[in-house]
């Protein structure tokens, strides 16, 4: 027995060493990333837009391939033959919830990772029911996707890879396009789920709100890492690397009210 | 309420009986109107809903419209204007045809929630991948027609009006985007089918085993254009 079964809180639920990417066409997008999220944690990834943040996250269940580095998820190294156990372990939520759901039915929908998993009859249907349980959304399993609201689609969206009973969630900018009452909601959600969590995204309220560590992004390497308070109270750091905080909004809340 | 896989079969066995009936055996397509009147009777589908649902099949009726003109062979005259026999063969073979086929699917549709009609295309084993596209097609249709409509309310915005040929370039350049976006849409939607687990093949979702009595309830009409088929094809 090694120390890895001993002691599995030990483990992070990722790592990220030295990792570096190119894409075909020369653009070199990640220089080089180092990153260790602990179990539990949740972890806000923030930057501009083109920093490789969406890169970085389409590495973390192997859709694309490192050009240098390794990727460990709960021990677990990301290769082509980790791939299905990979991609159980690692959840994606993307962006448009248009991608994401692609099946007839939102039940259908849920249904397709755990599925994939060889899951199947009445385990199958225990599963999706929870999955759309914990995001709110049970009462609209029979429905078509295209027959929902925004907020509704990216709840039921999280749940399509709740289904998967993940180890790491990692959403693709949560809040966008949402009103603030699904804004709302969806925090709510995310609060209520016991899963390491990485969150990419430009809502830095939302970032202070939920994450208590935020990691800073800029032109493919991590300009910081640090409690997410710190890092938004520090205007030098912020102004460098393109990130504002909305007008009146003051940093400092957020660490008086933990 | 038969199962779903049993009347996508039985619609599907049912126009293949229709296309290879003889087309000189009138009597014989007038049992299958028959038949597919008494089914829309049944399923309580007023006749006007059926008829105006058969307007989709219009358009490719103009080209049948043409054909005892332009086809060659024997020649007649009619009013002043001669047409070709064969042609005339022809475009009755096409027309009655494909508007009994597309009767049946219109019942089937009126009859089978699109999802359901999916499940039984799976069901009876239709490659996996053929229910897939059809099933994107479907969810991903109201998504593209609201994209289109975005770039038609942006395009009006600026002032745009297509009242001229040479003003269809900004259509044609939008329907370019809509394809190029299209296409990227597909490419995410595959990312995250990727992430979900997916190896190439779709995961069978859902069990529903037909019983014996709806298979022979669903296939009796089939089964009886079958008889009438053959019939036509003996005494021709």
């Amino acid at each position: 027995m090694n120390a890895t079964e001993l002691r599995p809180r030990q483990v992070p639920a990722l790592e990220v060493r030295g990792l570096a990417f190119a894409y075909p066409d020369g653009l070199q997008a990640l220089f080089g990333i180092n990153l260790s999220i602990a179990r539990g944690e949740r972890v806000a990834l923030l930057g501009p837009n083109g920093a490789g943040k969406t890169t970085l996250v389409l590495h973390l269940n192997g859709v694309l391939r490192a050009g240098a580095g390794s990727i460990e998820v709960g021990g677990l190294e990301v290769t082509k033959r980790n791939l299905k156990e990979i991609r159980r372990r690692v959840a994606i939520v993307f962006q448009d919830p248009d991608d994401q759901l692609f099946m007839p039915t939102v039940r259908d929908d849920v249904a397709f990772g755990p599925a994939n998993l060889g899951i199947t009859g009445p385990d199958l249907d225990a599963r999706v029911m929870r999955a759309l349980d914990a995001v709110g959304m049970a009462e609209v399993a029979d429905r078509t996707p295209h027959h929902l609201s925004f907020g509704q689609r990216r709840r039921v969206a999280v749940a399509t890879v709740l289904a998967m009973e993940p180890d790491v969630l990692v959403l693709d900018e949560p809040s966008s396009n949402l009103d603030p009452a699904g804004r709302r909601e969806l925090a709510n959600v995310l609060r209520g789920l016991d899963l390491t969590m990485l969150m990419v995204t430009h809502d830095l309220p939302y970032a202070l709100e939920l994450c208590e560590r935020a990691v800073v992004m800029n032109e493919g390497a991590i300009a910081a890492d640090g409690p997410t308070h710190a890092i938004m109270s520090d205007l030098e750091l912020m102004r460098a690397n393109r990130l504002e905080l909305p007008y009146g909004f003051d940093p400092t809340f957020g660490r008086a009210a933990r | 309420m038969a199962a779903p896989q049993c009347k996508v079969a039985a619609s599907l066995l049912f126009v293949l009986v229709v296309v290879a009936t003889p087309r000189e055996a009138f009597w014989a397509f007038g049992a299958y109107v028959a038949c597919i009147l008494a089914l829309a009777l049944v399923a309580k589908i007023p006749l006007t809903t059926l008829a105006r649902r058969l307007v989709i099949e219009l358009p490719f009726l103009i080209f049948v419209i043409g054909l005892p003109l332009l086809a060659r062979g024997e020649r007649s005259e009619l009013l002043g204007l001669s047409y070709s026999v064969e042609g005339l063969w022809a475009a009755w073979n096409i027309l009655v045809k494909s508007t009994l086929g597309t009767a049946t699917m219109v019942l089937l549709a009126s009859t089978t929630s699109i999802t359901s009609i999916l499940q039984g295309m799976q069901r009876i084993r239709v490659p996996s991948i053929l229910v897939a596209v059809a099933g994107f097609m479907i969810r991903y249709g109201d998504v593209i027609a609201s994209e289109m409509r975005r770039m038609r309310v942006a395009r009006e915005s600026r002032g745009y009006e297509a009242r001229w040929l040479w003003q269809t370039r900004a259509l044609a350049s939008s329907a370019g985007t809509l394809f190029i976006r299209s296409y990227e849409r597909g490419e995410r939607v595959h990312l995250a089918m990727l992430s979900r687990g997916y190896g190439g093949t779709m995961p069978e979702l859902g069990d529903g085993r037909a019983s014996a009595s709806e298979w022979t309830m669903s296939l009796t009409f089939p089964l009886a254009a079958a008889a009438v088929c053959a019939a036509a094809w003996l005494l021709s």
